[in-house]
């Protein structure tokens, strides 16, 4: 937007539609779309072809193409199959139904974001303790950072089985993995951030005399912010991978997890397609808003961007 | 001593301080014997590494010496700090980017715990002191670099110390800022009656700011020479024309290449 002044002045639309912010969008946009559509009548063809012979039916190159892209469970589906998916469970059912993609939104998000509240938290708390104890940064980090070498995939079906055992159901169980994904970025920025304040700026408050507690609101976490902001959007994109991971061991219940593991059960592919890209969405909205706050926020601390 | 103790600023007697680094030892200070009394303004002029900061330091309680004794207000320096006894000037202005120039101003005194009508009322005297009323609500990066400087003047006069310790604080402005900020500094100590310690590199401007002019030389970081300045308190930057300013420039200068010729 900002560069509209200085294109206006340098000639052809072209030059004009490549400067700006839309032009190379919507080229890379319809770039996808093409190999997408390449991709989906090369992968669904043989079935197609198969069919077409069993059936004995003379079939041409253009009636080929027309079926490969109306078959009930393709290998790869077009993106005009799935965005018809979408509108069908996103619009057309209501919301409280389980055939919703809407409500299954929901209870993903639901435990997204408690995930990601527990574990902005814990992971403030975490570094705030490393940052001010030199034996805590000895003692914690190496189990934060090894935490993060499990595959979440072997860790997420024993913390269901083992919460189930003690009657934690539903929520909770999910927050929890999305918390144990989310907590680590979270702890590595603010680490660093708590230790932004320059040498010149800590001087300074030391010639004040301020005790720790006056340090670390007046200097060190005011520091930390453009960090922490940087973390939370990572954080809140682990969160939700992490909440959607949960839903896959839990039998199916509900969630956009549950809805991919039902549609490889079934060779639902377009419904498969329908919850990864409504859960691309998600994300894309979640970690947009998270850069809405973050700007606000530098803006109204006076931190120019 | 203890009669002096009351009138002594700064007392240091056979101070040094050794750095410990991974080449060996340095001796950024060695055998440093200097008093400065009430109402004095002293400069610490050398070339880089003489350990003219650091001296500053020192009697801020940002290093500890190693060896000798140094008192502030005739206790340890740590007192000093933890009392808020001085008011601390770096060489860059050191502004939190997140306050405004009035909550940057205001700092020292929301850690000191005073009312708030108390705090704008001190925050409001001091950026008119330098010359900044009208500016409170900016932001530091809404400043040129002198006035982000002159804020944090305002900053360390705020608590109101006796003492101001000030370390090149106008080495990064160019000539006519620090002409300007110069002359304001020194109608500032001459109306408000203050103790100031002084580092700088630029021998005009220790000659035209001193009652007295410490000169020092590294390797090890020591003290020269020490230069009485009888220039007049109400002087301007005329006075730098003056015969007698350059007879005192004169010395400095001949101090500092003599500390030089050691290290040849």
């Amino acid at each position: 937007m900002t560069t509209d002044n200085k294109v206006m002045t340098s000639g052809g639309w072209t030059s004009r539609f490549l400067a700006g912010n839309t032009g190379p969008v919507m080229i890379v946009t319809l770039l996808i779309g093409v190999i997408w559509y390449a991709g989906a009548i090369y992968m669904n063809a043989p079935w197609q072809i198969d069919k077409f012979e069993r059936a004995k039916i003379d079939w041409t190159v253009g009636n080929l193409i027309e079926e490969t892209l109306k078959q009930d469970r393709p290998i790869l589906p077009a993106p005009h199959q799935i965005l018809v998916e979408m509108n069908k469970t996103i619009f057309g059912k209501k919301i409280t139904s389980k055939r919703s993609l809407v409500f299954h939104t929901w209870v993903t998000l639901s435990s997204t974001l408690l995930g990601f509240t527990i574990g902005t938290l814990l992971g403030c708390l975490l570094a705030v303790g490393i940052v001010h104890m030199a034996a805590l940064e000895k003692s914690l980090m190496p189990w934060v950072i090894s935490s993060q070498t499990i595959p979440i995939l072997a860790i997420a079906p024993m913390v269901i089985v083992v919460l189930g055992a003690i009657g934690l159901k539903g929520l909770i169980p999910k927050a929890i993995i999305s918390t144990y994904l989310c907590f680590f970025p979270v702890t590595i920025g603010m680490v660093k951030g708590l230790r932004s304040p320059n040498l010149l700026q800590m001087d300074l408050i030391r010639t004040y005399s301020a005790s720790n507690w006056q340090t670390f609101w007046m200097l060190r976490f005011p520091s930390s912010i453009p960090f922490l902001f940087a973390s939370l959007k990572v954080a809140i994109a682990a969160s939700l991978v992490g909440a959607i991971v949960g839903e896959m061991p839990t039998g199916a219940q509900a969630g956009l997890g549950a809805r991919l593991l039902a549609g490889s059960y079934y060779g639902q592919t377009i419904q498969i397609w329908s919850a990864l890209i409504t859960a691309a969405t998600v994300a894309a909205v979640m970690v947009s808003l998270v850069g809405l706050t973050e700007k606000l926020t530098l803006k109204h601390m006076g931190m120019r961007r | 001593m203890s009669e002096t103790a009351k009138t002594d600023v700064v007392n240091c007697k056979g101070l040094s301080l050794t750095f410990e680094t991974a080449d060996g030892p340095v001796n950024a200070l060695s055998d440093i014997n200097l008093q400065i009394s009430h109402g004095e303004f002293v400069s610490f002029i050398g070339p880089s590494g003489c350990g003219k900061t650091t001296l500053l330091r020192t009697i801020a309680d940002l290093e500890k010496s190693t060896g000798g004794s140094i008192t502030v207000h005739g206790g340890s320096p740590e007192q000093a700090r933890l009392n808020r006894e001085y008011g601390y000037v770096f060489q860059a202005s050191a502004l939190y980017p997140w306050r405004t120039i009035e909550q940057n101003v205001a700092l020292p005194l929301e850690i000191m715990g005073l009312a708030k009508t108390e705090r704008t009322a001190r925050v409001a005297k001091n950026l008119e002191l330098v010359d900044l009323l009208g500016f409170d609500k900016k932001f530091p990066w809404q400043l040129s670099g002198g006035m982000q400087q002159r804020v944090s003047i305002a900053r360390a006069l705020c608590l109101e110390p006796e003492l101001l310790l000030m370390d090149e604080p106008f080495g990064a402005l160019d000539e006519i800022v620090r002409d300007h900020l110069n002359e304001q500094l020194l109608r500032l100590w001459d109306k408000t009656d203050k103790t100031v310690v002084f580092v700088t590199h630029s021998i005009p401007e220790a000659v035209f700011l001193s009652t007295r002019i410490v000169v020092m030389s590294p390797r090890p970081g020591r003290i020269i020479d020490v230069i009485e300045s009888g220039l007049p308190k109400d002087r301007t930057l005329d006075i730098r024309e003056s015969q007698e300013f350059l007879d005192v420039a004169h010395r400095v200068r001949e101090g500092l290449r003599a500390g030089h010729s050691y290290d040849n």
